[in-house]
């Protein structure tokens, strides 16, 4: 039944050019970004044989490749994320879920895996520009599956914060603003509050603002560690925001 | 659960939903048997899609209990909502998708086993007459044929409960006969509440009518009954403060006494008596005191019957 609507969710995402208008979009930017740091690393690669340890392709083109991936997808995911329950509230069409003999947990979970198969098929896009190196050089595997992997896990928390905020509303514009706005937030606290906590002693409070901001929970990821305190906090926020759309959905149903 | 073709096919006891301070549905009471088409009126604001909605599970209700061929809705909704068809007043469609898919996806929703899908959706493309667009996105096709695969999507799956709301707006006439035609087969085998604004359609279609005012169910007979007060003679009386109901048929003339609502009774009298027991009946009420409010001659239709109930509590 999950599967059912993953893959409606699927459908409907191909049939709209907005997914299209992203995908090509993306490959745009983020093609354009590996290759001309790709053209900078060969340039600089002279200087780099004389250094004792230098960093390799992986980590001076790739990494910052997926973390440009990830900045864009702090904008695409919302977008992307806007339709899955606001228009259907608009259109009435949630009716039909909802009389189905289908529980709230399972229309969700639906929805949120079929974007986050979305998301994996853009992350496996992105994937193949480095892997398209393999050929010429060595790559460093353990570096590039860490980044998949975060990077996997901070669409899958982007993409259930903006499934929460589309379960707020019944204008998915109004829901993509919403989405964008919240993980803007995310991102700032963690960056910012994170650091000037700590610097006051408040320790708790520091771990809070760390625990929230997904893309602060990356930063390990980038670097080729599996910390398994960010992995959780990614995880956990995910999980977290999935159960408020749950409970947001059945709050709606006993109010009318 | 047992799986059985139980008689009572859908109950609901003393329904309510209140919204704030405003009750949208007060203490309705809902029963079916299968077989049974039930015509379930009112005047636009009454409750009727309230009270559909909470029959289908889209909205809980504030107090009452549902149960589908005995199966509660509130305890074991999956299994309950298996055996519902709801067609709301907006049909639910997917306009980016064609219609062999909408149903297929329809099907698979309502559990519909995969080995029989395809022919559970060729057979009810058939019976709702669009078996030849199956290939066109719903976005393109017109309201008539959108209407007819909302139609489709709530029978797909063969529920002992079809749920309509308003099935027949925007139909040209063909249409509207074939849905009719359809409606009417469909009360063989399942039983469908049907809600309508087309007071012949109710006549045409139904076995009983139940109406809805301001919340509250105001009427609920079987067509038959309504039919019986086309023949003969049949008095519709208003008291306010009502005896009890064998005092009533105890009254010289009077051959049956029936209990409408609360203070609206319906009694038959022999036909030839002439005008002796009604000025009976209102001496007595009035020596009684029984706070007689209304007489009035059996109802020729059931649109008499609506707008004298719905008009009349807008008086009191």
């Amino acid at each position: 039944m999950i599967f059912t609507i993953a893959s409606k969710e699927l459908k409907a995402l191909f049939a709209s050019p907005l997914a299209w208008v992203v995908l090509t979009g993306m490959q745009i930017i983020i093609g354009y970004g590996f290759l001309k740091r790709l053209d900078d690393f060969l340039q600089i690669q002279p200087q780099l044989a004389q250094m004792p340890s230098p960093p390799g392709v992986t980590e001076l083109v790739a990494a910052p490749t997926f973390g440009t991936l990830a900045a864009i997808l702090l904008f695409a995911v919302p977008l992307l994320a806007m339709r899955l329950i606001a228009e259907e509230r608009r259109n009435q069409t949630l009716v039909l879920l909802m009389s189905a003999p289908l529980s709230i947990t399972e229309i969700v979970l639906g929805k949120f895996l079929g974007l986050a198969a979305f998301l994996l098929l853009v992350i496996g896009l992105v994937t193949l520009m480095p892997l398209s190196l393999a050929a010429s050089t060595r790559l460093d595997y353990g570096l590039l599956l860490s980044l998949v992997a975060g990077l996997a896990l901070l669409a899958a928390c982007f993409a259930a914060v903006s499934l929460y905020i589309s379960c707020l509303t019944a204008h998915p514009m109004v829901a993509a603003l919403g989405a964008f706005g919240a993980l803007l937030a995310m991102l700032l606290m963690g960056e910012t509050a994170g650091d000037s906590l700590r610097a006051r002693g408040w320790h708790v409070p520091a771990a809070l603002a760390q625990v929230l901001s997904p893309v602060k929970n990356f930063e390990p990821f980038g670097k080729g560690l599996i910390d398994t305190y960010a992995l959780a906090c990614l995880l956990l926020l995910t999980l977290a925001f999935l159960v408020l759309a749950v409970r947001q959905l059945e709050a709606k149903r006993l109010r009318g | 659960m047992a799986v059985q073709e139980t008689a009572t096919t859908i109950s609901a006891r003393g329904l309510t939903r209140n919204f704030g301070v405003h009750t949208a549905v007060n203490n309705v009471d809902l029963e079916l048997k299968r077989g049974e088409v039930l015509g379930f009126l009112g005047p636009n604001g009454a409750g009727k899609t309230t009270t559909m909605q909470m029959l289908t599970g889209n909205l809980a209700p504030s107090a009452g209990a549902i149960s589908i061929c005995g199966i509660d809705l509130l305890d074991h909704p999956a299994a309950a909502k298996a055996r519902i068809g709801y067609l709301p007043e907006t049909p639910p469609l997917y306009r980016e998708l064609n219609v062999d898919e909408y149903l297929t996806l329809a099907a698979r929703l309502h559990r519909v086993p995969k080995p029989r899908q395809r022919d559970a959706i060729d057979d009810v493309k058939q019976r709702c007459g669009i078996a030849d667009v199956g290939g066109k996105l719903i976005g393109a096709l017109s309201k008539g044929y959108q209407q007819r695969v909302g139609i489709a999507q709530a029978i797909v799956h063969g529920p002992d409960v079809v749920i309509l709301d308003e099935p027949t707006v925007g139909l040209d006439p063909n249409q509207i006969r074939e849905i009719r035609n359809l409606i009417r087969e469909l009360g063989g085998k399942h039983s469908v509440i049907l809600s309508t604004h087309i007071l012949p359609e109710v006549e045409a279609i139904c076995d009983r009518v139940q109406i809805m005012h301001h919340g509250n169910l105001v009427y609920s007979d079987t067509i038959a009954a309504l039919r019986d007060f086309q023949s003969g003679r049949s008095v519709l009386l208003g008291l306010r403060r009502p005896p009890r109901l064998d005092e009533l048929a105890a009254m010289p003339g009077v051959t049956t006494a029936q209990c409408v609502s609360d203070t609206l009774f319906r009694l038959q009298f022999s036909a030839s008596d002439g005008p002796g027991p009604i000025d009976a009946l209102v001496k007595r009420s009035a020596e009684k005191n029984w706070g007689l409010y209304q007489l009035s001659p059996g109802q020729t239709s059931i649109e008499d019957v609506f707008v004298n109930l719905t008009r009349r509590e807008e008086n009191t």
